[in-house]
This record gives C-alpha cells, structure tokens and sequence, in this order.
C-alpha cells in the first residue's frame, strides 16, 4: 500500500484521513496500534462506514479497474497510482464514467510536479528552442538487478514489468512535455534477469505532431543509486537536457525566456521548485496531493495527470509493446 | 556537539543537483581508502565528527577507525539510521518476515527468544529495537554519543502520527547506548512541535537550514521564527542549498542565526573542506 501517500495525507492540514484498507496484516496492525486512523481490511466495508469524498488508490495494477469503477459510481473523486489500467480498453470507460459524473480525478505521474520538468514544459511551450524534431526520453535505475524476486511486479498479467511500471513515467513525461505518442516504429523488450517480464525497453516513437525520437529505459543498472529520469529535446534554435535534478538549455538565438541567454544555461530544482508544507521523499509527492486536495476545493482545475492523460499513457504503453520485434 | 560535523552524502553519491556528479562521486570513492583520506583532511581542518548513514561501506571504514586507536582517539560517529535503501531492498526481495529475519542478529524465529515473541505479539517497538541493536554492531568500540533517525523514517512517522514510536527511540537510544538521539527532519517546526509534546525536553534536531528556503517545509521565515523562540539543538545541514547559494553567503547566513548549535557539511576535495571551515570560523568569529 502507499504508506507515503498515507503519511502525506496525514500531515496535510486540510485532509481528514477516515479509513486505511490494506491486506498486510502486518502493516495495517502497526497502523492501527501507533497512528489514530480508522483500519478496515475490507475496501467496500470502509466505503460504508467512513463514507470518504476522496480515495487515494495504491494497490497492485490489476485491481486499479474495480475499485475505481466502484468508486466513481458511488460518487466518490479518486487519485489512482499510475500506470492508469492494465490496457486502454481498461480504462476507456472509467475516463468517461469520472467525466460524466463530474469526479475529480488525477493519476500520480509525480515527474509532472518536479520543477526542472515544468521548466522543460514552458521552455517548450513557448517555442524558444523553435521546430523540435528528435527526442530522447531516459530511465535507469537498480529495481530488478538480480534472477529470483517474485512479486506481483514480475507479472506481466498483473501490471509488473519495465514497459508498464517503470518506462510509463517516461512515457507519460513525452506525452506531456511534447505530444501524445500515436505511432511507434520499433521496439526491442529485454529480459535481462526476470524470467517473465521486461527489464529494459528501447523504442523508436512517433507523437502526433509528427516529431519522432526514442525511448530508452532500463530497470536492471545497479550503476544508479535510484531511479533517474532524463529527457533531451533537439529542436532547430536549440536543446534541452534535463533530469529531475538539473536542466541545461542550449539557446542559438533569441527571443530567450527571462533569465536566459544565448548558448549554455543551467537550472537547478533547487531554484525552480515551490516549498510544501510537508516534504517526504521529494517535494513532488506532496504537491501532486496538494494538487488533487486544490482541485476537490475547486481551486485549480482539474487538468494535470487527468484520468484522460493517463489514459493516452496506457494507449502508449500498448503501441510499444505491440511493436516489439 | 562540535561546531562543525562532517557528513557521507558525497561518498555514497547522493547529489541533490546533478545525477552526473552523482555518478563522478561513485567513480572517485570506489576504494575505502579514498574515503579515508578524505575524513583525515577533515580532521587536519579540525573537524573530528563523522555523521554518516548505516550503509553497508561504513562498516569497513569502523574497522579502520578500530584499528588505529591513536589516531582517531579524538574521532566520534554519529550514526544515521535506518540505511533506508537497504530495507527497502530487501522488502521487495524478501517480504517484512524475511527482511526481519535478515537483518536482526541471532536466529529471529530460533534461539533469540526476544525476537521471536516480540514478532508473535506483534511488539513493534521491540522489533524496533532490535534493528537498532542490528544496525549499531558496526559501530562497536567507537564513540557515538548521537544516534540519529533518519529523515526518511522521521517524516513518514511524523505523517503518519506516530507519536509513540518518535519517544520509543529517544527513549531506547539514551537507555541502551548512553547516547542522546537525534532527529532528522525536513520538517522542523511541525517535528519539533510533537516532539515537545511527547514531553521530549530540548532535542536534538538536524534539518536543512539555508539562505535559498530549500527543503525548508512551511518555509523559511517559519525556520526562522522557530529557531528564534523555541528550545531544542540545531543542526543545519543543506546550508550550501545544493549550491544554489555561493558558499560565503551560504555560511554568512546560517552562523548569523540564533541557536544553532552545529553545522553539518560533506565535500570531496580538501579545497572545499578547508573553504567551508575557515568560512564557518571567520563567520562565528566576527559575532
């Protein structure tokens, strides 16, 4: 479960935690001893008891279709974790089932909320680097760097996997900062220690505005401490590299965003990200609460890491695999 | 506590800027002996206090430090834990009952008595305990009289209002090591708000204080008023912001604040060590 999550919204001032479902015994009995929330080991059961406005989904992928379409017909908002669905058949109906019941709803894709990321966006948006036409969007990381290990995440029927657990964050950082990936070339997924899912995923893509690049993940390289995301954008005026720690932008010519200037330039997270009220892990976890808590006042609008967004994520993520040579 | 702590980060390649440096600080120290070398320019810049994570690597440089008794005579660790990676590892490998039994000394089920009954009964403090215990056998023979919690636990206890659990390891720490504990925070205020209310008298409190506001949750006027008006022992690390400050300034800031008692700060070269000390001197000095 998402004890993260759990102590995000706990320390949040403006949310009321009413219930905990988890089906670790363990876990939900050290809750239940040392924090003051409500435990049930029944999901449906906690819906009728504490009869929440919101509920946090962090449960294995394959159970995320149910318990969302249970939540959004009994008129509850949901943040589910990423990916979204196991497919974009999936999910086709929750994305239109929360828009016509008018739920809030929000997939917990964090890189969005990581400052470098959003630079890159508004960078971008603003066509400083002019006509892009390549991109690389990266992820490495040590989750699987030996055989045995299995858990629902070495199951492909069950969400596990490089492509879906770990390339979707990637995936889904091309889809928002560029365009939504509608076509894909080629693609190469490699086991490297597990025996039935992917390690890594190489992919040649294509997005709906005709730009073209590559994506190149691997869960199995120990050389990272944790998991680190890239992406490097050329375009006619110039180039972006960027991970959630650092941006450097290469501009030829003017017009530069402010602050800018011609040739090298370099941003830290350090400057670019907004102070929470509570940080746990990386400032991004808790804004992308924040966020979701701001859309149930009605204060933003619902728009960033949408069921809708998301759901393009998992259209993705079925191209690439269906592409694999 | 001494003025100035040196801290791990830079060996274990834990960068908050840049994943390049990260992996240039991997590459540079491969060998123990060049994070050796490194804590003797710490030391010949007068700075005698290691505060470093439980990472499996420390264990070898303790056997170092035990053996040279001379030397390092003068030298105190102040442990940092839980190293949270390696749980967290071993979580996804072996599931919390494994991990358990990985990780606590003795056969967990078998001959160790405590163990057993403390997971039957679901004794989480006792657990606890003994993964303290786990985690201190490294640092046999060698003075630690601060033990930390890690901000990664601390925070999520601090989210998840464990109050209880808070105490149980100031409370185990100061009885089992003769040792004072500490805590790690990036959330000051609202930690020491609970700490105080736990009845926990003057703690200490290690938490990123800097001029740039970074990682300062709630933000840096509040830091600001809480190191002014309340009473525990403050630690300031992060002071150089990832180096969004320039380092005279970074350091002008924090010794110009009211009620810190240490300055924690990590760094490869003997340039910046020097740099960062005679910094902090020159600042205290002109107060």
């Amino acid at each position: 479960m998402g004890i993260s999550h759990l102590a995000i919204l706990g320390a949040h001032p403006d949310v009321q935690v009413v219930g905990v479902c988890d089906t670790s015994k363990m876990m939900l009995d050290a809750i239940e001893k040392y924090s003051s929330f409500p435990c049930f080991t029944d999901y449906k059961k906690m819906l009728q008891d504490a009869k929440p406005d919101a509920v946090l989904v962090a449960v294995p992928t394959k159970f995320h279709a149910a318990i969302v379409e249970e939540l959004l017909n009994q008129n509850i908002h949901v943040f589910a974790e990423k990916p979204f669905c196991l497919n974009p058949e999936q999910g086709a109906p929750l994305v239109a089932l929360a828009k016509q019941k008018g739920l809030v709803n929000q997939v917990g894709y964090h890189n969005k909320f990581v400052g470098t990321f959003q630079e890159v966006k508004r960078i971008i948006d603003g066509g400083y680097i002019g006509e892009v036409y390549h991109f690389l969007g990266q992820a490495y990381g040590p989750v699987v760097v030996k055989a045995k290990q299995d858990t629902w995440r070495s199951n492909p029927e069950e969400g596990g996997g490089c492509l879906m657990d770990y390339a979707s964050h990637v995936i889904d950082l091309i889809n928002y900062i560029l365009a939504p990936i509608t076509e894909v070339k080629a693609t190469i997924l490699k086991s490297i220690f597990s025996k039935d899912v992917d390690d890594a995923v190489y992919s040649m893509l294509q997005l709906s505005n005709k730009v073209t690049g590559v994506l190149s993940v691997n869960w199995s390289d120990e050389t990272f401490r944790k998991m680190s995301t890239s992406i490097s954008i050329n375009g006619k005026k110039g180039k972006i590299v960027s991970d959630a720690n650092e941006l450097k932008v290469y501009f030829k010519e003017e017009p530069f965003p402010e602050g800018y200037s011609k040739g090298w330039n370099i941003r830290h997270v350090t400057d670019l990200t907004p102070e929470v009220d509570y940080y746990l892990r990386g400032e991004e976890y808790s804004a992308q609460i924040d966020y979701f808590v701001k859309t149930l006042q009605g204060k933003v609008p619902n728009s960033i890491n949408s069921f809708e967004s998301a759901w393009l994520t998992d259209k993705a993520i079925s191209l690439i695999r269906k592409e694999q040579r | 506590m001494e003025r100035i702590l040196f801290g791990d980060n830079q060996f274990f390649a834990v960068n908050h800027i840049s994943d390049e440096k990260s992996m240039a600080q991997s590459i540079k120290f491969k060998e123990d002996s060049a994070i050796i070398k490194t804590l003797d320019y710490a030391m010949e810049a007068g700075v005698n206090t290691f505060m470093c994570t439980t990472h499996d690597r420390i264990a070898n440089i303790c056997e170092i430090i035990r053996n040279n008794p001379e030397k390092y005579k003068d030298f105190k660790i102040f442990p940092c834990m839980p190293y949270a990676h390696k749980y967290a590892n071993a979580v996804t490998e072996l599931g919390i009952t494994g991990t358990l039994k990985q990780y606590v000394p003795g056969n967990f089920f078998g001959s160790l008595f405590k163990g057993g009954v403390a997971f039957l009964s679901k004794d989480y403090l006792k657990i606890m305990e003994l993964l303290i215990d786990a985690e201190m056998k490294m640092f046999k023979g060698i003075q630690t009289p601060v033990i930390f919690l890690q901000n990664v636990i601390t925070d999520m206890l601090l989210g998840l209002g464990m109050k209880d659990v808070l105490i149980a390891f100031h409370q185990y720490v100061e009885k089992k090591y003769d040792a004072e504990a500490g805590f790690i925070t990036m959330n000051l205020p609202k930690l020491l708000e609970v700490l105080e209310s736990g009845g926990i008298r003057n703690p200490i409190i290690c938490s990123s204080i800097n001029k740039a506001g970074f990682r300062m949750s709630g933000g840096k006027a509040l830091y600001e008023e809480t190191l002014k008006t309340k009473k525990f022992r403050a630690i300031a690390m992060q002071v150089l912001a990832g180096g969004a400050v320039s380092p005279k300034e970074a350091i002008e800031y924090v010794c110009k604040l009211p009620n810190i008692e240490s300055i924690l700060f990590g760094a490869s070269s003997r340039t910046n060590i020097n740099e960062t000390t005679s910094l902090i001197h020159q600042f205290d000095a002109a107060k």
